[in-house]
């Protein structure tokens, strides 16, 4: 028989034990539409493990491979007028790469877009997980039902490692119907002070706000659900936000502004860093004075802020409150800053060690922590 | 249900651990007379019971954190404990353990409405939260049917949900951050009030961990909005065919109630005759609420009726006013007492993919009758989180055994329809020996690695949520 190497796709999770067991360190790879961290190793890619599992859209669960393409279950779903509810954002243009986002990477990075304001991130719709530690022994958690407490929950584990504990060779996920219709208010003429007042206001009202962002000076709230409960917030949050000029779109012209927050548009093809800092809302402004970026997109109601800065500025130095991935960056710029938070001593020392039990050898993503 | 021999060591040292504890507590803080220890000698789970070595009552995370490190390093068993409700045992301790108790934590420490989060210590009730920021048009979301009594650290240990997590989602959804005092006594602090952590999800990891991983004793929980109204409708059908198949069209409708909940007919009796909510006679009951203004609320319960008449129901009964909402949840929120009234009952929450339903009620009743026990089922239907109480007599010799020897059926049947053995009460002692059932002996080792990390000499909660053989020598490590 002969011996599998990362140069080969793996077809199984079998394959994969085969040439972990075998060799490394790894860079584990989905469709590499993803990555932001250094890459240290071989890749070793997920996408022969392709396919759907198992989708009951009577009880909102999917079950497929790591491998499978994200438009592929974006086009099943959607067949059954359902969707993922978290958003996931689609980072090719901003990271400049091209290949086809598979679910395994949407889960390893825990990629969450506008709506997670409303209902969570990518981690809060992962019900079930089975991954490959680096000794190659094949682990399962979880399962695919909503309550679970059974044991220790290593699918939140999982989700957002950024395939640093292991391979992720199938995912089971919570799936949302379609909304009937979708709204966007647009408070045009509104600075960033304003824009924090405004998204607070309206999220701490009870109006279930799928999308809360701020660009080009305008604020964009998102209402989804049936036409005539749409019709009656929409009367409400104006009513509240007493101010002209105040426009609602449907969904023909609001759906590629949600893209364009999701994917980070305002920042395509822009010389500079880009940033994800993610503050308290009322600390935003603060952040921007600190800060003071070339252009910034505030999403989640203020709690994430898409930063773009001249080049090989330390955004990180300026905060303080809250934490900062550096997105997108020159190798050298990376390499001095660190692409991921910083964490306190002992929060790295439980990482470490739990990266010690798990991958052991220190195979997997090294430049991904 | 066994649980491990107390170490000799341990007691012997009993006056030396006390001594150590007394300096560094608040002077009614330690409890070591055997009259007020048998307080804390068992949770909700009553049929088993164990007085303590010692309980600990600390004001401070200081005081927990130097607990534990004395704890650590006499080598005692720690036993967390928020309100004592856990139906598991997951605060059942054992001869040689010390409870640490949080329940004197229960100052507020921060609330933000503009920023939507509630800084708290873990001893607060789930409702003193919520109550914490009701004036301001607030709420706490995750409501277990305890949430009077149970606290906000049990919460977290367990992932508690409630009736209306189908939309609001579980503790892990609403958690942000807590401060948590580790095994040797070290604090730290995991998130905050960000929306997430950076790094790995450790609070995930921490969340539902059963006191396995570190005590904790302050958390931010998001907070929301409270909405306008809330109204519920409830349906009659003659089987639970019928009503599980128009949950699973409700749920895909688009329609997001915030509960849907299921009640056979056995609990329609007991309820009944307890509480007399004027349920109509038939096999299978399901409330359904729904949340927003008047006329949202009215356009919502119209789609869910449309939907429920094309499974012919036998009684529709749609709430119009607040007293009609009560009357409709008065028999749900009356049926564990209802339950209670015919005698004692385990009370299992095994969960199960939504359109198994129907297949496992049957072969519950099936099994009920083979093992001679009643069963009744009332739960969470929109979650598939059933609540199959087991009827016993806890006088009769051998009931009790015999009632978890069914028990332990339901929830492997539970497991094999593709769910797992707890969908919300925990593992604790309960269901401990079952894992193996869920779990091949690689994922039971996955998850104690991460133990290991938190807690190298497993001094916290041992012997619980990890069967006793396959647990054995790391508990002989400490």
């Amino acid at each position: 028989m002969s011996i599998l190497t990362a140069k080969e796709t793996a077809k199984s999770e079998a394959d994969l034990v085969e040439i972990i067991r075998g060799a490394g360190p790894f860079v584990i790879e989905g469709g590499g539409t993803r990555r932001i961290g250094l890459a240290e190793g071989e890749n070793l890619s997920t996408r022969g493990l392709n396919g759907v599992t198992l989708y009951e859209p009577g009880t909102l669960t999917l079950v497929a491979q790591a491998g499978t393409p994200l438009h592929e279950i974006d086009a099943l779903l959607a067949s059954e007028r359902q969707r993922l509810a978290f958003d996931v954002p689609d980072l090719r243009r901003l990271l400049g790469c091209e290949g086809e986002s598979t679910l395994g990477g949407v889960v390893a990075t825990n990629a969450s877009g506008p709506r997670r304001v409303a209902v969570g991130a990518c981690r809060d719709f992962c019900l079930g997980v089975r991954f490959i530690d680096g000794r190659g022994e094949v682990v399962k958690n979880g399962g695919r039902v909503m309550k679970n407490v059974t044991g220790l929950d290593l699918v939140k584990l999982m989700a957002g490692s950024q395939g640093t504990l292991g391979v992720m060779t199938e995912v089971s996920l919570k799936v949302q119907p379609l909304p009937e219709t979708v709204v966007t208010l647009a408070v045009p003429g509104c600075d960033a002070a304003e824009a924090i007042a405004i998204l607070s206001r309206m999220l701490g009202q009870p109006y279930d706000l799928t999308g809360a962002a701020w660009q080009n000076g305008e604020v964009l709230l998102r209402l989804e659900g049936f036409e005539t409960s749409l019709r009656y917030r929409v009367e409400r949050l104006k009513a509240l936000l007493r101010r002209d000029g105040v426009e609602h779109w449907g969904a023909e012209i609001c759906d590629p502004i949600w893209r364009g927050i999701r994917d980070v548009t305002v920042l395509h093809d822009r010389p500079g860093d880009v940033w994800s800092v993610s503050v308290k809302p009322s600390e935003a402004v603060r952040v921007l004075e600190a800060v003071q970026p070339e252009d910034v997109i505030f999403d989640w109601g203020g709690n994430r802020l898409w930063l773009l800065t001249k080049a090989g500025t330390d955004v990180r130095a300026k905060l303080t409150s809250g934490h900062a991935t550096l997105v997108r960056a020159s190798g050298e710029t990376k390499r001095r800053l660190g692409v991921f938070p910083p964490k306190s001593p002992t929060i790295e020392r439980i990482s470490a060690g739990l990266r010690q039990q798990f991958d052991p050898e220190g195979k997997f993503n090294r430049g991904m922590r | 249900m066994d649980m491990p021999a107390p170490k000799p060591e341990i007691l012997r040292r009993k006056s030396e651990l006390a001594t150590r504890l007394r300096a560094i507590l608040t002077k009614d803080a330690l409890i070591e007379a055997p009259e007020e220890l048998k307080a804390y000698e068992c949770d909700a789970l009553t049929a088993y019971r164990c007085p303590p070595l010692l309980a600990v009552l600390p004001e401070t995370t200081e005081e927990v954190s130097n607990v534990m490190a004395i704890c650590h390093e006499m080598g005692v068993p720690v036993v967390p404990r928020g309100a004592g409700t856990s139906l598991a045992g997951g605060a059942l301790p054992s001869e040689d353990a010390v409870i640490l108790g949080v329940a004197r934590l229960r100052d507020v420490v921060e609330i933000n409405t503009s920023d939507r989060y509630i800084r708290v210590q873990t001893g607060m009730t789930n409702l003193a939260v919520t109550a914490a920021v009701e004036d301001e048009g607030f709420f706490y979301a995750p409501d277990p049917s305890s949430q009077l009594a149970c606290a906000i650290a049990g919460n977290i240990a367990m992932n508690s949900g409630g009736a209306h997590c189908l939309k609001y989602g579980v503790t892990t959804n609403n958690l942000l951050g807590v401060n948590m005092v580790m095994a040797d006594g070290e604090v730290v602090e995991i998130g905050g009030a960000e929306m997430d952590a950076g790094g790995l999800d450790i609070l995930g990891l921490i969340c539902g961990s059963e006191g396995q991983l570190g005590v904790v004793t302050e958390a931010t929980l998001r907070i929301l909005p409270k909405p306008e109204g809330a109204r519920p409708v409830l349906f009659g059908f003659d089987s639970n065919e019928v009503a599980g198949a128009c949950v699973a069209d409700i749920i895909r409708s688009g329609l997001i109630p915030v509960a849907i909940e299921f009640m056979d007919r056995p609990i329609i009796r007991a309820t009944e005759e307890f509480a007399g909510a004027g349920y109509p006679d038939c096999e299978a009951l399901l409330i359904v609420e729904v949340e927003g203004s008047d006329q949202e609320i009215n356009d919502q319960l119209a789609r869910i009726i449309e939907i429920a008449k094309r499974h012919t129901p036998v009684a529709i009964r749609e709430s119009q006013s607040a007293e009609e909402s009560a009357r409709i949840w008065l028999g749900r929120k009356s049926a564990f007492g209802a339950m209670g009234q015919r005698g004692d009952y385990i009370c299992l929450d095994g969960t199960i993919p939504v359109g198994a339903l129907p297949a496992v009620l049957k072969r519950i009743a099936e099994l009920g009758d083979e093992h001679g026990h009643m069963v009744g089922n009332v739960f969470h239907a929109g979650d598939g989180n059933m609540h199959p109480l087991i009827l016993y007599n806890a006088n009769a010799p051998g009931q009790l055994e015999s009632a978890e020897r069914l028990g332990a059926e339901i929830l492997k049947l539970c497991v094999d329809a593709g769910g797992c053995l707890t969908g919300e009460h925990g593992v604790g002692v309960e269901k401990r020996e079952l894992m193996t059932h869920q779990f091949a002996p690689t994922d039971l080792e996955a998850q104690m690695a991460v133990k290991d990390v938190f807690d190298p000499t497993w001094i916290l909660n041992p012997a619980k949520v990890f069967p006793l053989d396959v647990s054995a020598s790391r508990r002989a490590g400490a």
